[in-house]
Formats: C-alpha cells, sequence, structure tokens
C-alpha cells in the first residue's frame, strides 16, 4: 500500500538508471540519513557511540570493501585483518613521519598501501579459484600479521610493540587519540563511510561492477565476450584492499585508539566475511545489516538480561552471545543463502503487489 | 589471393569478399587431431553453417575463429591480414562475438545487465569517472543503454528487461545470449548450436530472428547446428567436417548431392 511503484513513469533511461527509481527508496534513504547525521548524534550517549554507531560503520565499510572482491567479483578472501592491519599501520606511519598531514587525508592514503598489497597478494587470483584462492589469501593473512609483530620500524620501535594513536587536531577540533570526543569522531567516520558507499554504489552499477559480476558468474564467458579478466579481477583486488584498507585506518585512529598486531588476526577476517555473508554477498546495503546484526547483537544480549532483572553472569552472557550469534548465521544460510538483503528485496518485491498478489 | 567479388544468393543478397579466412587450420591436443589441414573462408554478409556428426570439430573450429584455442598450424586471416596469436578478449574486441552451446549467461544478472555486458569491449571511460557517475561514465552508460534498448526490441524481450537471468526459462535464455552477442555490434557472430534443445516454435523463433540479424545488420553469421532443416533453409554456404576432416563445401544443395557427405551422415559400408 505505502510501497507502490504504480504512476511513477519513466520518460528516459536516464530516469530509468537514477540511484532510487522509486520514489519511496529515496524517501527511505533520506529518513535513514537524517537519523544518521543528526537524530543520532544529538542522542546518543557516549556508550552508544562507542558500542555501536562507531563499530557499525566501520565494519560495514570493512564488509563492503570485503564484499567488492567476493560478491561482485567472486573472489574468495580471507586475509580482510590483514588488510585492513595494512591500513591502519600504513596511517600510523604517516602521521608519526608527516605529523603536520591532515589526518583525514592520511586516512585516505592509507588505504592506497593496502590497494598495493592487495594487488600483489591477489595475482594468484589469475590461476587459482574458490577455495584455493582463500588458502592463499590466508598467507597473506598470517605472513602480514607477522610482519606487523616482527618489523619494529612498522610501531616506531616502542617498547609494547602496539601502536598508539596521538592526539591530532584539525581546525581546532581533537579529531583522534585519548582527547578526541566521540561524536566528532562519529562524523568522521560517517562522513567517509557515506562517501566510500556512494562511490561503491556507481562502481557496482556501472561498467566495472559489469565486468565483476561477469568474472564472477562465468569466467571463460566474460574472457569471451571481451573482458580482459587480469584486469577486471586485479581492480577488484585494488579497489577492495583500498576500501578495506580505510577501514582498518579508521578502526584504529577513529575507534580502538591502540592496536596490537594480533587485533588483525583471522578472527576479525571471518567477522568481516560474516557480516557480508549474513548481509547479502554482491549487495552494498547488506553489509550495513549484517554489520548491525553481528555487531548490535551482543550488546542487545547483555542490556536485555539486566533490564529484564534476569541475574545472568556476565561470563554466561557472552557464551549465550557466541550461540545465538551461531545459531542466527546458520538460520539465516538456511532460510536466505543470499542473505538479509535479498530477504529485504523479497519484501519489497512483496511490497509492490500488496495487498493483490495477482 | 584477395577475392572481394562476392556473389550473389539464392534469394538475391549480394554477397560481399572474404571475411575471415581459415588456411590450412591443424589442431592438435597431444596425439589427437581435433582438426585436421582444413580450409575455408567466410564472406562478408553470409550465412555460413558448419556442419558434421558429433565429434568432427566444429566446436573446436569455432573456439579457433573466437580465440579460445590456438591453431597448432595454419592461420586466419581476418580483414585481409593474418590474425597474431591473441587472447579471447582481444579477438571479441575485434568485433567477434559468439553463443555458446551451453548457455553461458551471467546467472546472478538482470537481463539488461547481461545485454550491457555485451557492450563493454565499446565502454572506455575510467574508474574515477565511474565512481562519480558523472561525465563521461553517465554519457556512456546512457548511449550505450540505448544501443541494447534497440536491440531488447529486435529480440522482443523488453518485457523481461529486469528479470535475473537466473529465473527465465531455457527458450529466453537462448535469445537472451543472442541479445548479449548482437549488442557488441559484431562484424563476426558465431552461433553455437543456436537451437539446440528447443522445441519446434522455439526453433522458428529463432531461425527468424538470425534471418533478420542478418538481413538488418548486415552481420555476417557463422553457426553450428544439428537440425538439417535449419540448416539447409538458413544458411548460404555450408562446411561439413567429419574426424576433424573437410569432406564438403558449398550451397545447401550442393552439399545435399555430395556423395562424401551422405556417406558420413548415413554410413557406409566397409
Amino acid at each position: 500500500m505505502f510501497y507502490r511503484t504504480a504512476g511513477q513513469f519513466k520518460t528516459s533511461y536516464k530516469a530509468d538508471q537514477a540511484l532510487f527509481p522509486v520514489r519511496q527508496d529515496a524517501i527511505l534513504l533520506m529518513v535513514i540519513l537524517a537519523f544518521a547525521w543528526v537524530v543520532f548524534p544529538l542522542t546518543a550517549s557516549e556508550f552508544t557511540f562507542q558500542t555501536l554507531l562507531i563499530p557499525v560503520l566501520i565494519y560495514a565499510l570493512a564488509a563492503m570493501g570485503l564484499n567488492i572482491l567476493t560478491g561482485f567479483a567472486g573472489q574468495l578472501s580471507l586475509g580482510t585483518a590483514a588488510f585492513m592491519g595494512v591500513g591502519a599501520y600504513a596511517c600510523y606511519k604517516l602521521i608519526t613521519i608527516f605529523p603536520w598531514m591532515n589526518p583525514i587525508v592520511a586516512i585516505m592514503l592509507s588505504g592506497i598501501f593496502s590497494a598495493g598489497i592487495g594487488v600483489a597478494f591477489g595475482i594468484p587470483s589469475l590461476r587459482i579459484k574458490g577455495f584455493y584462492l582463500a588458502i592463499a589469501t590466508l598467507a597473506a593473512q598470517f605472513f602480514l600479521v607477522w610482519l606487523f609483530e616482527k618489523w619494529a620500524w612498522l610501531y616506531n620501535y616502542n617498547a609494547s610493540g602496539a601502536i598508539q594513536v596521538p592526539n591530532i587536531e584539525m581546525a581546532g577540533v581533537w579529531i583522534s587519540g585519548p582527547q578526541a570526543s566521540s561524536i566528532t569522531q562519529y562524523y568522521v567516520v560517517l562522513a567517509v563511510v557515506t562517501i566510500m558507499t556512494i562511490l561503491c554504489i556507481n562502481l557496482t552499477r556501472g561498467t566495472l561492477g559489469r565486468t565483476w559480476k561477469a568474472t564472477r558468474d562465468m569466467d571463460i564467458a566474460a574472457e569471451l565476450i571481451g573482458i580482459n579478466l587480469m584486469k577486471s579481477k586485479l581492480t577488484a583486488f585494488a579497489i577492495s584492499s583500498y576500501i578495506v584498507g580505510v577501514s582498518g585506518a579508521l578502526f584504529v585512529f577513529m575507534w580502538r585508539g591502540a592496536a596490537e598486531p594480533n587485533l588483525f588476526d583471522i578472527q576479525l577476517s571471518f567477522r568481516v566475511l560474516f557480516i557480508a555473508i549474513i548481509g547479502g554477498l554482491g549487495s552494498i546495503m547488506g553489509n550495513y545489516l549484517g554489520a548491525i546484526l553481528i555487531v548490535g547483537l551482543p550488546v542487545v544480549l547483555n542490556i536485555v538480561p539486566s533490564a529484564l532483572g534476569i541475574p545472568i553472569s556476565s561470563a554466561t552472557v557472552e557464551h549465550l552471545n557466541i550461540m545465538i550469534v551461531g545459531a542466527l548465521i546458520i538460520f539465516f544460510l538456511i532460510i536466505e543463502p543470499h542473505g538479509l538483503n535479498q530477504l529485504w528485496r523479497l519484501i519489497r518485491e512483496k511490497l509492490t503487489i500488496w495487498p493483490f498478489p495477482h | 589471393m584477395k577475392d572481394t567479388e562476392g556473389y550473389v544468393t539464392e534469394d538475391g543478397r549480394q554477397i560481399g569478399g572474404v571475411l575471415m579466412e581459415m588456411q590450412n587450420i591443424t589442431l592438435r591436443f597431444g596425439g589427437v587431431v581435433a582438426i585436421n589441414d582444413i580450409s575455408f573462408d567466410i564472406r562478408e554478409g553470409e550465412i555460413r553453417a558448419i556442419i558434421g556428426p558429433n565429434g568432427a570439430g566444429k566446436s573446436s573450429m569455432l573456439n579457433i575463429i573466437s580465440g579460445f584455442y590456438t591453431p597448432s598450424e595454419g592461420q586466419l586471416i581476418y580483414k585481409g591480414s593474418p590474425r597474431p596469436q591473441m587472447k579471447p578478449y582481444e579477438v571479441a574486441r575485434m568485433g567477434v562475438a559468439r553463443t555458446f552451446q551451453n548457455i553461458a549467461l551471467f546467472e546472478g544478472m538482470t537481463v539488461l545487465d547481461n545485454v550491457m555486458t555485451g557492450r563493454l569491449t565499446h565502454m572506455k571511460s575510467g574508474i574515477l569517472s565511474q565512481a562519480v557517475w558523472w561525465g563521461k561514465a553517465r554519457d556512456e552508460e546512457l548511449a550505450n543503454r540505448e544501443v541494447v534498448e534497440k536491440v531488447i526490441d529486435f529480440l522482443e524481450i523488453q518485457n523481461i528487461r529486469k528479470t535475473p537471468v537466473g529465473r527465465l526459462p531455457y527458450g529466453l535464455k537462448k535469445r537472451v545470449e543472442l541479445a548479449r552477442a548482437l549488442a557488441a555490434e559484431p562484424s563476426l557472430l558465431l552461433l553455437d548450436e543456436p537451437m539446440a534443445g528447443m522445441n519446434v516454435e522455439e526453433k522458428e523463433d529463432m531461425s527468424r530472428f538470425i534471418l533478420d540479424v542478418n538481413d538488418e545488420f548486415g552481420t555476417t553469421i557463422a553457426l553450428i547446428e544439428h537440425d538439417m532443416g535449419v540448416v539447409m533453409d538458413l544458411s548460404d554456404r555450408v562446411v561439413v567436417m567429419d574426424y576433424g576432416k573437410k569432406i564438403g563445401d558449398g550451397t545447401p544443395d550442393e552439399v545435399r548431392n555430395n556423395q562424401d557427405v551422405i556417406d558420413a551422415y548415413l554410413g557406409v559400408a566397409h
């Protein structure tokens, strides 16, 4: 009833190819953006910023990077955390070597290092596919984390072996380090993530996106209709790793404040992969849905028992959390292998013709 | 060598000069000789069929033309000059498009996107321009969409434009595949068993489209097909292969009366 597309006619291909050809979608997006940019920052507490808002955005960005590679270009990767690490360490080095550098510029530049390393580890994809490629990217995961630990230059030879985010000022406001307030950091993250999302949507619906999807769906046919597979796969690795690298830099500079090498271990890779799979491979919005679920669920599970007055120890909550998240992953994969995004798409399809399905 | 005279078909169409010429093509897989010293040509504007019993090497021949296999011996002359060894995507960029025996569409994409992939060889905007969806990338997208829509209209698949290909029935998938190949505006269109597995009605539709494509766009078509009725009706000239060798070449009537061809199809007492 509220989601009816009848009467919305397109008179040009330009209108048909608009970002939101359905008016209701555009309205919904406006509402979401209004919440993200105005309502949440005004109402959120320190706790909400730190446990929900900022991590959801950062994880969604990381998953979006992975999704470009795995969901759109069909190249399975288990090295996401390592590439996030490259972004984070690159950003740290940039900021310590060039202290005058604008931190946002540094974050954006750090993705380039990650992209370079991503391409290097993506070269095996020209020869191997599927699970075998996943193993090759696993090598990246272990090698890079080892490198973060052993190469002392990366963390400026400090005794702890960890990187500590310094206080950085921009236009008179502390935007990273212990001095920075959550709301500033939230806005920085939100701005970066919003811009990256728009760019990603454009890339995936245009020529490059079709090249990637063709490579994913049937590589032999793709090559025979004129797609250079090497270029297609390596651009996917480059762009994916760039986004993942930026998310890694945000992860440390705008959220964690410090990082040890084992922060970027395979656990984090799997976490990002789960978000991408649960959200829906081959979608952009799915990454947000997945991130909300994976990041939000533990928080909700923590709050609900105490709010209801049920005495549960925090250790039990932790166990429950793991069990429920695990069960949900299986549940969603059975109910809808294409993820939350596909559920949303089905709902929209049904709503368009509701209440007269025939 | 160069022959630009052409000929006039029975129904009065003027066929042009040689578009592609196969010269003494041999293809070996290890010790197996899949194609043995075959030469023939494809002329501009004609419908050229390659027929033969199963395992005769027809599909291998098509794969050589589309660059998927490299011939062990012999060479291809394309548009007057020898074609060097190149990758399939480079061949596609030179104006050779094809469909596949087993449908090879991109299942996760809509019909429109699938057909749009056929235009990729014509799209040149950079990554940055695409990312901001402004300027060259957007203009290019719109211009190519127009071409694609013409093809979609032509093949009468407007109503399934936005349907994911995975949901379509077999006959329509074949048609979408043809649309994707046509969208590239090829100089040479290769069809690998365009009518395999279709019922009579679908075959009629497909035959009509093939003739229309040839008629309307003047596209040169080389096709492999098992349905003799279709082949004899559609094609201007036919190459017959058997066990990797060429045993006949000529108009459908000539081929039909060729003793070697009859032997190959009906079998012969040894």
